[in-house]
C-alpha cells in the first residue's frame, strides 16, 4: 500500500507541477530568449528549467512564488550557461549595489517614443547589460513587483530599484542617441 | 527641468511608492506641467517597453515537446504490476517445483535402475542363479505360486535363439517378484515382473527402454503389473525378448 500511495503521490505532483507550470510557458520562453539571444539557446534554457523545476518540485514551498521560483530557475540556469557567462561577465561591477535613482540628463521630449519604434527600442533592450535587461524586462514585461523581481533575481529590493534605475537611464541615452540619428 | 520628484516617477509608475508619497506626488503633478510631461514620457515609454518585450514565441511542437516532458506520465497501475509479479513468481515457482518433481522422477528411476541391475549382477554371480532351474516355463511358472502374490504368462520360445534358464524369488523396494533368466548365446538376461503398485509409482507409465551401466533395459506396465529386462545382450535381443513376453502377458 506505502507503494500504491508513491504512486499516487508522485502522479499528483506531477500533475499539479503542469498545471503550474504550463501556463508560464510563453511568458518563459520569451524571458529565455531575451536572455539567450538566440532560439536555439532559448529552448535549451526552457527545456532544462522545466526538467529541473519538475526534479525539485518536491522542495517547492506551497504558498510561496511559483512563479518566482520558475524564473529563479530559468534565470540560473541561464547564468551558468555559456552565453550566461559570458553575459554576466561583460556586466559593469562598478556600483552594482549603490542606489543611483537620478534620472539624469534627459528631457520628457528627447524619449517621446511610440508603437512604431518598438524595432529601435527592442535593440535599446538588447544592448542593455544582462543584470539590467533582465530586471527591466520583469518589470515591464512581467509586471513583477519590486519583492518579487528581488526573489527571482536574489538580490535585495535596493538594488533592483537601483539596477532599474540604471536600465531605464542607460535605455534613454540609447534612444535618445538613435533617435538624434534619425 | 529636474525636481525632487523626478527620481521618484519612474517608482510611482511601477505603483511602488508608498500611499503617501503617491497622493502627495499625485497633487504635485496637477500643478506641475513639467513632472506630469515627464510621467506621461514615461509611461508612454513603459508602455512601449511591455509590447515591445513580448517579441518572442516558442514553436508549437516546442511547447508540446515540453508538456510532454513534465507530464504525469501514465504508468501501469500498482495492481496490475503486482498481479504480474504474482503470476511471474507463481509461474517460477511451478516451474521449480515441476523441475523438482521431474528431477526427483528421474533420480527415482535411476535408482530402481541401479538396484535392477544390482539384482541382476548378484543373481549372476551366485552359486545358485536360480531356486527353479527348468527350461520349461510349464515348470518355472506353477513353481512361483503361493510364492507371490500374483501370477504371469511366459512366451513359448520355440523357433527363437532364448532359452529359459529358470526363475527366483527377488525383492525390489521391498516388494516380492519373480526373476526369470533367459539366456541367448552367451547372455544371460534378468527378467523381473513385479506389481506394479509396489514399485512402479515413480517409474512413468508405458514402457521405456534405455542403456545404462552398460546394461541394456526395457521396461513397461500391462494389467499392473511391471516388467524389467535387463542384461548385457545386445538391445535387440533385450528388445525381443521384451516384446515377446508382451505377447503373453
Amino acid at each position: 500500500m506505502v507503494y500504491l500511495k508513491e504512486v499516487l503521490e508522485e502522479r499528483l505532483t506531477a500533475s499539479t507541477f503542469e498545471e503550474l507550470a504550463m501556463p508560464l510557458f510563453d511568458q518563459l520562453y520569451n524571458f529565455a530568449h531575451w536572455l539567450a539571444q538566440d532560439r536555439t539557446e532559448a529552448e535549451d534554457l526552457v527545456q532544462e528549467t522545466y526538467a529541473k523545476a519538475l526534479k525539485g518540485f518536491s522542495s517547492f514551498q506551497p504558498g510561496t512564488n511559483f512563479r518566482a521560483w520558475m524564473y529563479r530557475i530559468l534565470r540560473n540556469t541561464f547564468l551558468t550557461s555559456r552565453t550566461g557567462l559570458r553575459a554576466s561577465a561583460s556586466m559593469p561591477l562598478d556600483a552594482e549595489d549603490e542606489m543611483e535613482i537620478s534620472a539624469g540628463p534627459e528631457t520628457p521630449e528627447s524619449i517621446l517614443i511610440d508603437q512604431s519604434q518598438q524595432q529601435l527600442l527592442q535593440t535599446a533592450i538588447e544592448a542593455l547589460p544582462v543584470h539590467f535587461r533582465e530586471a527591466l524586462l520583469l518589470c515591464e514585461v512581467e509586471e513583477m513587483s519590486y519583492q518579487e523581481i528581488a526573489e527571482t533575481l536574489s538580490i535585495p529590493i535596493g538594488t533592483v530599484m537601483s539596477r532599474l534605475s540604471r536600465a531605464r537611464k542607460a535605455l534613454r541615452e540609447s534612444l535618445q542617441h538613435k533617435l538624434a540619428r534619425t | 527641468m529636474v525636481d525632487h520628484w523626478t527620481p521618484q516617477l519612474d517608482t510611482y509608475l511601477d505603483g511602488e511608492l508608498s500611499a503617501n508619497e503617491t497622493r502627495e506626488l499625485d497633487a504635485h503633478l496637477r500643478t506641475c506641467p513639467s513632472c506630469a510631461a515627464d510621467v506621461l514620457s514615461r509611461l508612454q515609454l513603459k508602455r512601449t517597453i511591455h509590447s515591445a518585450g513580448q517579441r518572442y514565441s516558442s514553436s508549437p511542437e516546442f511547447r508540446e515537446r515540453i508538456r510532454k516532458s513534465i507530464a504525469a506520465k501514465p504508468r501501469r497501475s500498482p495492481v496490475r504490476m503486482w498481479l504480474g509479479a504474482t503470476a511471474a513468481v507463481a509461474l517460477l515457482l511451478i516451474a521449480g517445483l515441476v523441475t523438482i518433481s521431474v528431477r526427483q522422477q528421474q533420480l527415482q528411476r535411476e535408482h530402481t535402475f541401479s538396484e535392477l541391475a544390482d539384482l541382476h549382477v548378484a543373481t549372476l554371480a551366485s552359486a545358485n542363479p536360480v531356486d527353479v532351474f527348468s527350461t520349461d516355463r510349464h515348470t518355472v511358472k506353477p513353481w512361483f505360486q503361493g510364492k507371490i502374490p500374483f501370477t504371469f504368462n511366459l512366451p513359448e520360445l520355440q523357433n527363437s535363439e532364448f532359452t529359459l534358464v529358470g526363475g527366483r524369488i527377488t525383492y525390489l523396494g521391498q516388494a516380492p517378484g519373480a526373476e526369470l533368466i533367459y539366456q541367448i548365446r552367451k547372455h544371460q538376461i534378468s527378467v523381473f515382473i513385479f506389481q506394479d503398485r509396489a514399485v512402479g509409482r515413480d517409474l512413468g507409465s508405458g514402457s521405456l527402454s534405455l542403456k545404462d551401466l552398460s546394461f541394456n533395459l526395457q521396461s513397461w506396465t500391462k494389467d499392473g503389473m511391471r516388467y524389467f529386462v535387463i542384461g548385457d545382450a545386445s538391445n535387440n535381443d533385450i528388445r525381443t525378448l521384451a516384446d515377446m513376453l508382451k505377447k503373453v502377458s
